[in-house]
């Protein structure tokens, strides 16, 4: 069993369901995820797609588990590299009147190219996501079109 | 396309909460920045593999995880009985957010870059 890689956590003044929605609905996400959105049903087993404002796939993968509004355990791959696919958990837990939401990205094939992508993306996603709901602004993020 | 997606921080970047008085008191102390350089150059770290790599008590590097954890600057995940320590940016970012990219981020990034690049030629080091 191999360590996680990556490990984040940040307090949100806000509710898992508010935090779960923010991560899963198209028309929250495009607000502090640089104009991009998450897209599924969200189901267990369900494909989902991390796409761009012109709708292209930068990422994809499968639901491997789906607990609204807690936790949520998606693969991630990007479509012109499907072997190298990893894992990604967002756990929701409510502390008085806050959320922490800590995301693990883990299990990178070895020589992985995404795990230098994202470890620079996640700190500022999630900083513009803790913006965004508590501020009802998420920060500037450059993710191209 | 809507207009809507063209993201503006608001003015005074309320983002920030009390938690920045720690995190500012955190990273004020040059061995708990080294513990993050640590964890920076291999995350998930045991407390007994940081106290290898640091001169430094296992009694003073509890007490600086502790205030890194407060801080939450060092989050943790526990694997059997081991404790393994990650270092967490967020809140860096964060302060980042609010107090360098939106005071002329462009020329500081230059300044920086040709402190860089005098000291490195004239240490030679790369």
């Amino acid at each position: 069993m191999n360590k996680p890689e990556l490990v984040y956590v940040t307090y949100i003044r806000s509710t898992p369901q508010k935090v779960w929605d923010a991560i899963t609905q198209p028309e929250f996400t495009r607000h502090y995820w640089g104009g991009n959105a998450n897209v599924s049903d969200w189901k267990t087993g369900s494909e989902w797609q991390h796409v761009n404002k012109s709708n292209e796939t930068w990422v994809t993968g499968k639901v491997v588990e789906s607990i609204p509004p807690t936790r949520l355990v998606l693969s991630w791959a990007d479509p012109d590299d499907l072997n190298d696919v990893s894992r990604v958990t967002f756990e929701m837990e409510p502390m008085e009147d806050e959320v922490r939401l800590t995301v693990t990205h883990d299990e990178f094939k070895t020589g992985s190219e995404m795990v230098g992508k994202v470890s620079k993306g996640w700190p500022h996603v999630l900083s513009s996501l803790k913006s965004f709901l508590e501020t009802g602004t998420g920060l500037k993020i450059g993710c191209g079109s | 396309m809507s207009k809507t997606i063209c993201l503006v921080m608001q003015p005074n970047g309320c983002i920030i909460t009390p938690v920045v008085d720690e995190v500012f008191k955190a990273l004020a102390d040059a061995s708990r920045r080294r513990l993050l350089d640590e964890l920076h150059k291999r995350g998930g770290q045991t407390l007994g593999e940081l106290c290898q790599h640091l001169d430094m008590t296992r009694q003073a590097v509890t007490k600086h995880l502790a205030l890194l954890e407060a801080a939450n600057l060092v989050a943790t995940v526990w694997r059997g009985r081991e404790k393994l320590h990650y270092l967490n940016p967020v809140p860096l970012h964060e302060i980042y957010e609010r107090w360098i990219a939106k005071y002329e981020r462009h020329r500081l990034q230059a300044l920086s870059d040709l402190k860089k690049g005098l000291e490195d030629d004239s240490n030679t080091t790369k």
